[in-house]
Parts: C-alpha cells; structure tokens; sequence
C-alpha cells in the first residue's frame, strides 16, 4: 500500500519517532547515570553523559558493588554460560526430539507429541517447587548443570522444528536411504544444514530467554560465584538503610544489555531468513 | 547389471492389498516400463524393487539374490525421483559424490567418477552450482547423474521427466534412451505416459488396479492388448469401442446397426454368434470410394492437428461414436458422409464383460 499524503507520512513518522523516543528515553537516562558519580546523579540528575564512563565500567567489571561479592564481569560469564547453555542443549534436544517424532515410527508416537505440546502450557513458575526439589536432590544446587538442565526441554522449539521436517520432501530421506546412509547421516548431512536459518533465528530468540532468565537462577544460586548479572543486579539494589551505588548499578544494567543486543544485530539476517523462508 | 526378478510380489497397506501378485522376470541390461494410469500401484512396485516399502508378500530377487529383508543401501540401485530429491544445500559436485562418499570411496575415484558422469551429461561448467541455481531439464540430469556414479546395478525412474515442460521431456527421453544404451544397466521406468513408455521401453508392464495386465513389447502391447483396458489406455486417440455381435459363422462381425466388418479368418467356435466389444484404433480408418464401404461416417466435428486431422462423427444411429484420424489435412464439413474402411487385421474383439481379448 503505497500513498502519497504529505501529512500521512507526517503522522506515521511522528508515531515513529514518539515509539523510538519512549523506548529509547530510559536507556539514555541508565546510560548518562552510568557515566557520572554517585554524588552527580543523586544530587541533580545531569543531562548529558559524564566523564566517569572508563572508571564506572572498570570498577564494575573488575570491583563489583559493595555487599554483592561478586564482579559483574563473573557474573555476565555466569550469565553467558547459562544462556548459551539454554540455547545449544533446547536446540539441540528439540531437534533430535522433533526428527525423532516425525522420522521414527515408534509406539504411542503421537501420544509422546501431544505430551510435549501440553508442557507449552506449563510456564517454569507453575512447576518451580517441584523442579527445585529435583535439582535439590540432585544436588544441582549452586552449579552450572543445575542452572541450565532445567530450563532445557522446550515444547516451542521442539514443535517449530517438527513442522519444518514435515515439509521436507520424503524423497529426501528415501535418497538417502538408497545412497547407502542410516538416519544419523540423514540428520546431520541432510536436515541440519537445511534447517540452519531456523537453528539461527531459534538462537536469537533462545539466547535472548535464557540471558533474561531471573526467577529459576534466583532460587538456585546462593553462591555469589554463580550469581547471574540479572540476579547480581537485583542483589544490588538490596541496600537496606544505605545508599544504593546507582552509578555502578547502571554501569551494569548497560553492560547486561550488551550480549542480546549484539546477537539481535549480528544475526538479524539470519533472524529474519528464518522466519520468513524454508530452503527447499 | 543384473537380472531382476518379481515373482508373485504382493502389497497390502493395512487390511487393503493395493498390489495383486505381480510377476515379471527383467533380463539384465533390458529397459522395462511400468505403464498405468494413477493409484495404478506403479510407483509402490518400484519402490518394492528400490526396498523403500515392504514386501508383503512374494519375492524381489535382483542378481539372483532375494532381496525382500535387504535393505535399500545393500541393493545396489540407485533411483531418479519424481522430484529429483538433490540435496538443496549442496552443490551439483557434492550431490552426486554424497552416495559415495557414505561408501567410503577414496576421494581421487570419487572425482574421476563425477566428472566422467557430469561429461556425459554436460554438467561440468554447472558442478559448483546449488539445485536451486539450475533449470528444470539440468536438475533432471544431475539426479541421473547421482545414479550413474553409483554404477549401480539397476535403475529405477519414479517418472522423472512429469516436472519438465513438453519440449524438454522429449530431449530427455532421447538421452534417457541414449543413456541407456551406452551404459546397458537394467532399468525400471514407471511412467504414466504412454510416448514415454513406447518409446523407452524394451518391454512393458501395463498396470491396472495392482495388477499387471499386460507385459510386453511396446508394439506387442499396442498391435495386440490384451485387455480392453490395455487397448484404450494405449494409443492416442483412445481406441474405439463398439458393441458388435460375432456372426454365426465367425466370420463377420455386426455392428449395431447392421453394418457387418468381415473377421480375418473364421474365429473359434468359442466366440462364434456372441456379444462382444470391438475395437478400432482411430489411426487404423482409411478413407475409401464408395464402392468398397464398409462403414458410411456423418461427421460432428474436425480437429486439424496439421500432421493429422481428427474426425469425430457417428455410424448410422446415434449409439456409436467414432474419432478417426487421417494423415493430414482434411477440412471436412460438419454432417458431411465419408466412407470408411478398416483392415481386418486391424480389428479387435474383447469379452463385454471382463474385457479379455478375443482372439480370431
């Protein structure tokens, strides 16, 4: 639909430009807090960014804010890991989940699959109590696999996949087969590169959920070693009766934005590509 | 190269048996056609002989050997898909070196073969090409390609040229045989066009309903079917069918309305004085003077197809339809009369009721 109406484009733009000033207002404003001193921001808070961005971010990565125990350079590692674990193991059991159900002829098949479905109504916070017993018992407390298993399995992905096998040719497979290769070949010659714009475009999304992961990390860690930076943010504002360090606490809250916001930009092509087309 | 033998080879999907106990020896190096309509259950046979479904019943041997638990890897066949099935995200080179490259062929052999076979096939300036890069008729050839790599022992086609365009499917069909006859593997085609099986086929199968009801050359199947099923779905125009009734004396044959075409020779005492369905291809009608009528047409319509023209008309009453072709042009009026004669030779007679031929 293309028009040609001065002042329709006149208020499309201006709708832009008020939604981009609306998201983008806060983020200015924890970055001009970043750059400044305790004293500057808590006394009149300035309108352009400071002179303290080098010592502000240096002494967050490398100091930490007081009472955390943790720098927020451990803790955005903490975070990374955690994340990237979430994406690689949901990516890689849904796929091996999803090629199961629709390449395999297995007994009660649709039963297993419409048991995965039913998990997407299930939100980690309706089954945390039970699944915090678990990672107890398995003494999953305060450690990386108790972190990242999990939050492992996903319906979502397991499904989206599901329905791309589903419209890869038979024939595909049936070559294969012909060409003298068993179905582990078939997966990883054949199907895997073909899904690799979904793989990415799951990646974004994945990566995204796992870094924003707050409520499970919080319940399981009580070791500032493994503290995440959404936690260890958290954990800063925790004060008391002081006064929080809101230079730093920002400084953070920047550097927390980074990862997602670098995989959006990186990968956005592939983000897109796997959202819109399917090679075939 | 190796023989291929079928022998009382059933299928059942569930409780429905879509495959009726088909046997058929295939001697080595022979092309063979299998022709049917669709759901005919051609392309499940083949599948049987690649081993993509299961045997239900009887057996498939190729080279002697039965083959019906054997997987498809072990068979040694490599199969062209209707859709080609190239493996879209790599390039022509890969896609015909995959299937060696899973037997653990040595990189230098795997090499020297595809180049030998994209020459064949005039692929080599196209080897670093995706599938999606390439035309239809070039897809075509790199699926025929990925087979004779294998050096398989035999072919199977699962109508690999019903997604080119006319032109192409005739340049295909010319190098298909070409192929064939340079290389002399033991080929299955499953086609349902009847050009294509005609012209490719050292014999046929012709399917119907999961049986196969005639198996034999391509003139053989087209100058004497054995069916009335063989005989229309064969040849093009369809063959025409009249309801006719067999003399007394065998030796002439009546059409509805009295018009009596004489019979080669006295039939058998058998199919003497009886109802039965005759056939005449529309090909086989000559235009004659009017002294030697035998059959007097008014015409309906005309197709002028410039090597041929089509005639459709009637003979006396209404009840029986003919379509006629002439080499060619005629422009012939509508309701205009033309008289017609036919070969004895060229006349068919089936049962009217399970449609097995009757022969004089």
């Amino acid at each position: 639909m293309v028009e040609s109406r001065p002042w329709l484009t006149f208020l499309t733009h201006a709708i832009l430009i008020a939604g981009v000033v609306v998201i983008a207002f806060p983020i200015y404003v924890t970055f001009v807090a970043s750059t400044h001193t305790l004293e500057d921001i808590t006394t009149a808070f300035p309108y352009l960014p400071g002179d303290q961005l080098i010592a502000n971010y240096t002494k967050a990565l490398t100091l930490g804010p007081r009472d955390v125990g943790a720098t927020v350079g451990t803790m955005m590692i903490n975070s990374l890991i955690m994340a990237l674990g979430i994406t690689f193991g949901k990516i890689s059991i849904s796929l091996l989940a999803a090629f199961a159900i629709v390449y395999f002829r297995f007994r009660f098949r649709m039963f297993f699959f419409w048991m995965i479905f039913i998990t997407l109504m299930l939100p980690v916070e309706v089954r945390i109590l039970p699944t915090y017993e678990v990672a107890a018992d398995l003494k999953l407390l305060d450690s990386y696999p108790g972190l990242i298993l999990p939050l492992i399995a996903s319906a979502t992905a397991t499904f989206l996949f599901r329905q791309f096998f589903l419209i890869v040719p038979d024939e595909l497979c049936e070559s294969v087969r012909i060409d003298g290769g068993g179905p582990l070949r078939f997966f990883w010659d054949i199907l895997l590169p073909m899904s690799r714009t979904s793989i990415a475009a799951l990646f974004v999304i994945l990566f995204i959920y796992g870094w924003n992961q707050y409520l499970w990390p919080l319940l399981i860690t009580s070791d500032e070693g493994y503290y995440t930076l959404l936690i260890g943010i958290k954990r800063m504002l925790d004060v008391g009766e002081g006064q929080a360090e809101w230079h730093i606490i920002m400084a953070a809250t920047m550097l927390a934005m980074i990862p997602p916001v670098l995989i959006v930009i990186c990968m956005q092509k592939q983000f897109v590509r796997g959202m819109t087309e399917t090679e075939k | 190269m190796a023989d291929v033998n079928l022998r009382n080879v059933t299928k059942s999907f569930g409780k429905v048996e879509v495959i009726h106990g088909i046997s058929c020896d295939i001697d080595d190096g022979e092309f063979i056609v299998i022709l049917g309509p669709s759901g005919c259950g051609k392309s499940t046979l083949l599948r049987m002989i690649a081993g993509l479904e299961k045997i239900t019943g009887g057996e498939v041997a190729i080279d002697g050997r039965v083959v019906n638990a054997i997987e498809p890897a072990e068979r040694d066949v490599a199969m062209v898909f209707q859709n080609y099935a190239l493996y879209p995200h790599m390039n022509v080179f890969n896609n015909m070196a995959y299937g060696l490259k899973i037997r653990g062929m040595a990189k230098e052999e795997i090499k020297r073969r595809v180049l030998h076979a994209a020459g064949i096939l005039e692929l080599t300036e196209f080897l670093e090409r995706k599938p999606r890069q390439l035309s239809g008729g070039q897809r075509q050839r790199v699926a025929m390609g990925r087979c004779i790599v294998r050096e398989p022992k035999v072919f199977l086609f699962d109508e690999p040229l019903s997604n080119l365009d006319a032109k192409l499917r005739v340049q295909m069909r010319l190098e298909i045989r070409k192929l064939h006859e340079n290389l002399g593997i033991t080929s299955v085609y499953v086609t349902h066009d009847q050009v294509e099986a005609m012209t490719l086929g050292d014999r046929l199968i012709v399917m119907d309903d999961g049986r196969a009801v005639q198996i034999g050359s391509p003139l053989e199947v087209y100058s004497r079917p054995s069916t009335r099923f063989v005989a229309g779905f064969i040849g093009s125009p369809a063959m025409n069918f009249l309801k006719a009734r067999v003399s007394a004396d065998g030796r002439q044959v009546a059409i509805a309305n009295d018009i009596h075409l004489p019979l080669p020779g006295p039939a058998p005492s058998d199919i003497r004085s009886r109802e039965a369905i005759l056939g005449i291809r529309p090909e086989h009608f000559e235009v004659v003077d009017a002294g030697g009528v035998m059959l007097d047409l008014v015409v309906d319509h005309v197709e002028i197809l410039g090597a041929d023209t089509l005639v459709y008309g009637r003979v006396g009453d209404a009840a029986a339809e003919l379509t006629i072709r002439l080499p060619d042009v005629h422009d012939f009026k509508a309701s205009a009369g033309l008289s017609l004669a036919v070969p004895t030779g060229r006349l068919h007679l089936f049962d009217p009721h399970d449609g097995r031929r009757l022969d004089v």
